[in-house]
């Protein structure tokens, strides 16, 4: 029995591996389907939205977030919406997208924008706020005007909590654009939406390249909170650790 | 259980315009004399959704807790707790719906064994910050009182860790509600079924939105009231909501 089961369990799985590599003929499908070159085409498209969706959110959720912390205003605004950010139907967005402002790559990215907010938002607030008092008095004691505050103190202090809320709301974003195909917007979900077209294999190997390219932007986006970060943080948070 | 609530005021609707059916073909906005008479299909779905997320969530905090209780005198599992679960926590839940088929095949099982895995990372790393802030006093109070370390957890240390608790249970259940919809593409049911169903429909689609968005602020609603009844000697307010801005901002690489 466990042969069987073993056997079946790799054979799904090599046959999406071979999906990824490999243009396959499908059952349901004259054509043949899948490669690398199908891979990469809707893997690039699936990147691009990704991005765009993802600089959308950052330059309208972190500007509003970094001010409402900085005059420590709206913790209610920032909570409920960190909140309800989380409640939004992934599926929904997309749908409602398609279905009101119809197809197309920028109701696509404007719907993807929506689940970026909220994390970025809570987080630039969060971040902001939790900055030590001493050290923004320490900043105006030295003459600093409040833009001043915010970029020589505020905004360095406040990167790991920033990053954090940045490196989530990709998350949601990489993974909702793979339901963007609902929208017509070809990504990496494609593959999956469209089972009749690529087959179980395909499906599986939608799922598997989708997961990968996600955990790929996360550890990106962790490198990048790691140069952003100063140094001065890291070294405060070794030696608190150790 | 939305629309046990109206039925008897729909029965009191008598004057109906009756012309809506150009409204569905022409894909109105919100066809509003759809939705009255066609209410009854979407009560299967939504009570659907709301077993799908309890049995989750549920299930979901019996494993964290199991994982808290272990690592709580053997503190190096938590490191490695933290980073399993946010593992699990980084792969988008559409991948791990499909990812799940090869092993439990298309329905409600998969859907239940994803939702699950994503309660673990919020939920478990909640209980944790929760148990650390126990102040050491009551500890030590316990302690002197003659508890033993089981006693201390259960008497002492979890009461006084309800507000994180709650905290990490109120997002993982709001967030089991969205990620549910997306349960159709491992052949689950509910509200998110009804979605796919209804992608050229505007009106289907605003009542199965409406509903998931609805669903989502009862239980949070629930919750919190959940906790005052559970931990009523708290003045709840500032300790409960820097928990749950502490639980929204954090991610598994900080813990």
């Amino acid at each position: 029995m466990p042969d069987v089961f073993l056997t079946g369990f790799l054979g799904t799985f090599g046959d999406a591996i071979d999906f990824i590599f490999t243009p396959q003929t499908t059952r349901f499908q004259t054509e043949k389907v899948g490669g690398i070159d199908q891979v990469l085409e809707l893997g690039g498209e699936h990147v691009k939205v990704t991005f765009l969706a993802l600089g959308a959110a950052i330059l309208i959720a972190l500007p509003a977030g970094v001010l409402l912390g900085h005059y420590r205003r709206g913790e209610m605004v920032a909570l409920t919406l960190g909140n309800a950010g989380r409640g939004i139907p992934e599926l929904a967005v997309i749908a409602l997208a398609a279905a009101f402002l119809g197809f197309g790559l920028e109701n696509v990215v404007a719907a993807l924008m929506i689940l970026g907010i909220p994390p970025i938002l809570t987080n630039a607030y969060v971040g902001v706020a939790q900055v030590d008092r001493t050290a923004v008095e320490a900043a105006r004691g030295v003459g600093m005007r409040d833009l001043e505050v915010i970029g020589k103190v505020e905004l360095p202090l406040a990167v790991p909590t920033i990053m954090s809320g940045v490196r989530t709301g990709a998350i949601n974003i990489v993974a909702t654009a793979a339901i963007a195909p609902l929208a017509g917007t070809l990504t990496l979900g494609d593959f999956i939406i469209s089972r009749n077209v690529y087959g179980d294999a395909g499906v599986l190997a939608g799922a598997i390249l989708i997961a990968l390219l996600a955990i790929a932007i996360e550890l990106g986006l962790a490198g990048l909170q790691y140069l952003l970060t100063p140094r001065g943080l890291k070294l405060s948070r070794s030696l608190s650790a150790a | 259980m939305n629309s046990s609530a109206i039925a008897p005021l729909l029965a009191q609707v008598e004057l109906r315009d009756r012309s809506d059916t150009n409204c569905v073909q022409d894909n109105g906005t919100f066809c509003l004399d759809w939705a009255v008479d066609n209410y009854e299909r979407y009560v299967d779905p939504t009570l659907e959704h709301i077993v799908l997320v309890i049995v989750s969530v549920v299930l979901g905090f019996l494993i964290a807790m199991g994982l808290a209780v272990l690592s709580h005198r053997r503190r190096w599992l938590i490191p490695t707790f933290t980073g399993l679960t946010g593992v699990i926590y980084t792969i988008p839940s559409i991948s791990l719906f499909l990812l799940l088929l090869p092993f439990t095949g298309r329905g409600n099982d998969t859907a239940v064994i994803a939702l699950t895995l994503y309660t673990l990372q919020i939920i478990y790393r909640n209980i944790v910050t929760g148990l650390n802030n126990v102040p050491p006093e009551a500890r030590d109070a316990g302690r002197g009182m003659g508890m033993t370390d089981n006693q201390l957890l259960r008497r002492v240390e979890f009461p006084l860790a309800t507000p994180e608790i709650v905290a990490g249970l109120r997002i993982a259940t709001v967030s089991t509600v969205a990620i549910a919809t997306l349960a159709v593409f491992a052949g689950g049911s509910g509200l998110g079924a009804e979605m796919y169903r209804s992608l050229d429909f505007k009106t289907g689609l605003l009542i199965t939105t409406g509903l998931t968005v609805i669903m989502a602020i009862a239980f949070d609603l629930c919750l919190s009231l959940f906790q005052r009844f559970l931990a009523p000697w708290q003045a709840p307010a500032p300790r409960e909501r820097r928990a749950r801005l502490a639980a929204l901002t954090r991610r598994p690489a900080d813990a």
